[in-house]
């Protein structure tokens, strides 16, 4: 994939993971692609074999947002909502986010910036949690254990090392 | 958004001590060396301007992490790697980056439709301009008054 070179995660203080990724379009219809519901429901359909059956946008400060996947082979569901904060189109985006069977406890803020350069837009996807309990319970999770280090160091390390113990 | 990749909540703990264990650059330039063959504590220090004790220090956060185990020889106790937390750690990140880079890649898509269809649009109504204005140009211009006739 073209832009697969400008993806990146990191971690930034205690409670924040950051995702960048450069895209070709300017930044007004990758803003209309993360705010119009016929439009996310075509791009951000969750892991393979999973579809979108419900995604609903009330795109205003204090208007609410939700969004299920639904796993294509056993029917089983995922779901998640939360409030719109800030919405000042088309470069940014604040909301709460929360899964329905969140594996951290609180409540975490997303926060999306989209800033164009030469018809291009770098997009800045921020997930902030609210507490020590929730960062120290999603340091725990699955998914974000690489807080305080950084991925693509990590990536490296294990594309040369790594790769010749895995083999052997 | 984040998501919980699916299937890894059992291993998550064990993650946990592998990433950690793998953020210190003398560790992994330890396991790199490992990744060539076991090696003894004292081989292990050689490369690096540390004290024998220090680098057993690492190596005991290895161990913990299972990213290494002590050989048989019970003199030389050379350390070897052990690959398979290497693997989860690996196949774990290979999941997040791939299911982001599957949402972006039709992000990407759909964005390249987007811009097509505007272009189309935008195409129609420069046509329509410029034959409207030249309409309004060619009205203007009665027989006699084009310039250059007189």
């Amino acid at each position: 994939m073209k832009n697969s070179g400008t993806f990146s995660i990191t971690a930034h203080g205690d409670c924040e993971i950051v995702v960048t990724r450069v895209f070709d379009a300017p930044r007004r219809l990758v803003f209309d692609a993360y705010t119009k519901a016929e439009l996310v429901k075509r791009w951000l359909l969750g892991p393979e074999g999973w579809s979108m059956p419900v995604c609903e946008i009330d795109l205003r400060a204090g208007g609410k947002y939700r969004y299920v996947w639904r796993n294509d082979a056993d029917g089983s569901e995922m779901g998640m909502g939360g409030i719109y904060r800030e919405v000042v189109a088309p470069d940014r985006i604040v909301a709460t986010e929360k899964f329905d069977e969140a594996w951290y406890p609180g409540e975490a803020v997303g926060t999306i910036v989209l800033v164009e350069r030469d018809g291009k837009t770098t997009l800045t996807q921020t997930i902030l949690y609210d507490s020590r309990a929730t960062r120290d319970a999603v340091l725990k999770s699955p998914m974000q254990y690489g807080l305080g280090m950084s991925y693509d160091r990590l990536e490296k390390f294990l594309d040369s090392a790594g790769r010749e113990a895995l083999s052997a | 958004m984040v998501m919980e990749p699916i299937g890894y909540s059992q291993a998550s703990g064990r993650l946990d001590a592998t990433f950690a264990a793998l953020a210190d650059p003398t560790r992994r330039a330890i396991l790199a060396r490992l990744a060539k063959g076991e090696a003894s504590v004292t081989d292990l220090a050689q490369p690096f301007a540390m004290s024998q004790p220090a680098i057993s220090k690492h190596l005991r956060v290895l161990e913990r992490a299972g990213l290494i185990s002590r050989g048989r020889d019970a003199q030389r106790r050379p350390r070897r790697l052990e690959a398979q937390p290497l693997r989860d750690a690996n196949r774990w990140l290979e999941n997040y980056r791939r299911f982001w880079e599957a949402q972006f890649g039709r992000l990407d898509s759909l964005l390249r439709e987007l811009q097509r269809g505007e272009r189309k649009k935008r195409g129609k109504s420069v046509v329509r301009k410029k034959a409207g204005s030249l309409r309004q140009a060619q009205g203007k211009l009665s027989p006699g008054l084009a310039p250059g006739s007189e």
